[in-house]
């Protein structure tokens, strides 16, 4: 029904080059058509993305890195501080990409410019919409990572071949806190109620082993930090960055697995309940 | 893919059908059980006041809010399973602008465009034509949000058209524009109308309903309460010519009785008092020979705001 007209897919434009699942669904794909057009003209802006990690790994490198010196990785051997927070890092700026991707300008979209009433006028249909905005953010997501990861192997911050592992692993992070804070955004109604989610975030951000092993922490309040699905990212990075893999990654994996689909599913309905009255 | 005809053999000419109707809120009935049909072609209306059901209506149509109850055929498909090949097939003008503040006049044709899955090339030729089509071809590049009321509701429109829509759904498409803007954007309508678009329109613009449709219902709390064209209506519920005397402020409940005999049915208004009777100026000799002297008066055709004020018991001019 809404492929009518395949002749220009024959010659595929940017878009299709970057997103080759806009062959198979053309719903979700047009909606990450809208953003591209959108920040066509925000790219330069976009590219900033790449100083942040520099600037993230120069300091910690410079400052910490002389005041710590080396501590334990993965599977127990010494790495120095920069290396063991690096990957950490890495998931931290793949979950605050994605919730700042999908709360602000989502909440902005569906309570005032009205975007998704006039998708949803057209053959689109929620769960388009949903899975259209969350690929987006982890499209947009996934340039940052990129760049992280290339630093990171410049300045000589991963130790075997499975790092490149890390990009489709930070894709899975941004997945699932694009998924779940699109979920939460469709609950705000006011700009205000954003504070809630940056106060679930900061500690997040601060206490998922980011910074030091979970070991840290008495045994008592461990399985709160192995809660968090910022610290299932965390480990799965720091695994992957020192190549050294286990069976427990499965289970990381399978965590952010299954928030992204609850939280894909969760948008689509909120969306559906929300503008399908 | 289903076309209508094959889908509903004894109807093929019904863009929408609905029967016994019912949109609820909560426990509140916003649509109350109603019978529409719909004919290919035609210009068809959905007239009254805020709250009557128009827009509730509307929706359900435009498959975006399911039914309660009652049934519901568009382009001969069912709603509610059929949604989006139905939507594929219609274009929708809503009441309040959604134009994509974040693209430029040419990208919210083009984005729009693509949901419907229309390819790249298509997309960019039908946004050069639309642009035309609603005089907007040198502000293609600029943002949406400094365009003028007017030019916003005709790239709102052209917007609707991008799918080549059988059928066009305008809810209340000239509120709140100056008679310029509305006059343009009537013609523009009718320009459709003669490309065989059918329209329904949703307007308490009785005017608009005048120009603009070949047929209407009126609605009010929820039900519909007459449906005919516009001229039919008028000479079903209304006289040929309508009397209206003004009085100074404060007398005009003291000189009723003194003429309301002289028509046949007559309302009061806040300003002035309205005597319905096919012969106008014969009823304001009769006035004159009684002895009462209005401020001012005037005999005029009977309109459609004639007949909603006989049918609802109250004036649309609010």
């Amino acid at each position: 029904m809404r492929t009518m007209d395949r002749s220009t897919e024959r010659m595929p434009g940017l878009a299709l080059r970057i997103l080759p699942f806009g062959r198979y669904t053309r719903g979700p794909g047009s909606v990450v058509e809208r953003s591209m057009r959108v920040h066509s003209r925000t790219w330069v802006i976009m590219v900033s993305g790449f100083a942040e990690p520099v600037v993230y790994l120069l300091a910690f490198q410079i400052g910490f890195g002389a005041l710590v010196g080396q501590v334990a990785g993965p599977g127990g051997q010494l790495v120095d501080y920069v290396a063991f927070v690096a990957p950490a890092l890495l998931a931290a700026s793949a979950m605050n990409g994605a919730i700042f991707e999908t709360t602000f300008p989502v909440f902005f979209k569906l309570r005032y410019a009205k975007v998704y009433d006039a998708m949803l006028a057209t053959p689109l249909g929620p769960f388009d919409i949903a899975l259209g905005e969350i690929t987006w953010a982890v499209i947009r997501g996934g340039v940052y990572s990129v760049a992280f990861v290339l630093v990171m192997a410049t300045m000589g911050l991963v130790g075997s071949p499975f790092a490149v592992l890390l990009v489709p692993a930070a894709l899975l992070v941004s997945f699932a806190f694009a998924s779940v804070g699109m979920a939460l955004s469709t609950f705000l109604r006011s700009p205000s109620q954003f504070d809630y989610i940056r106060l679930v975030v900061m500690p997040l951000f601060l206490f998922s082993a980011t910074f030091y092993p979970v070991s840290v922490y008495p045994d008592s309040v461990q399985w709160l930090v192995q809660v968090s699905p910022l610290y299932h990212g965390v480990e799965l990075m720091r695994g992957l960055a020192a190549g050294v893999l286990d069976v427990s990654m499965i289970g990381h994996v399978g965590v952010l697995a299954a928030l992204a689909a609850v939280g894909v599913v969760a948008t689509s309905r909120r969306i559906g309940a929300l503008l399908l009255g | 893919m289903a076309r209508d005809g094959e889908d509903d053999e004894r109807e093929p000419h019904l863009m929408v059908s609905g029967k016994a109707l019912v949109k609820r809120f909560g426990g509140v009935a916003a649509v109350a059980g109603i019978d529409v049909e719909v004919r290919r072609g035609e210009s068809f209306g959905f007239l009254g006041p805020n709250g009557a059901g128009k827009s509730s209506t509307m929706r359900m149509i435009a498959c975006v809010s399911p039914r309660s109850d009652g049934e519901l055929r568009v382009l001969s498909m069912d709603p509610e399973t059929d949604g989006p090949r139905i939507r594929a097939r219609i274009g929708v003008v809503p009441q309040l602008d959604n134009l994509d503040v974040e693209l430029t006049v040419r990208q919210n044709l083009q984005v729009y465009g693509r949901y419907f899955g229309l390819s790249r090339a298509r997309v960019r030729a039908k946004a050069v034509e639309l642009m035309e089509f609603a005089e907007l071809s040198d502000r293609a590049d600029d943002q949406v949000e400094p365009l003028s009321g007017g030019m916003k509701r005709r790239l709102t429109i052209a917007r609707s058209m991008v799918n080549d829509p059988e059928l066009l759904l305008l809810d209340e498409p000239t509120t709140g524009l100056d008679p310029q803007a509305r006059h343009l954007l009537w013609g523009r309508l009718y320009q459709l109308k003669q490309q065989g678009v059918t329209q329904i329109i949703t307007t308490h613009d009785m005017h608009e309903a005048e120009q603009l449709c070949d047929r209407l219902v009126v609605m009010d709390g929820g039900q519909i309460v007459a449906e005919g064209s516009p001229s039919e209506l008028i000479r079903r519920f209304s006289t040929r010519e309508v009397l209206e005397l003004r009085f100074p402020p404060g007398e005009q409940d003291g000189q009723l009785s003194r003429v309301a005999d002289l028509a046949g049915r007559h309302e009061v208004l806040p300003d002035r008092l309205l005597l319905y009777a096919d012969d106008g100026e014969a009823t304001l000799e009769a006035v004159h020979a009684r002895g009462v002297r209005p401020v001012s008066t005037l005999i005029r055709r009977s309109t459609l705001e004639d007949v909603f004020l006989r049918l609802t018991g109250r004036s649309l001019v609010d």
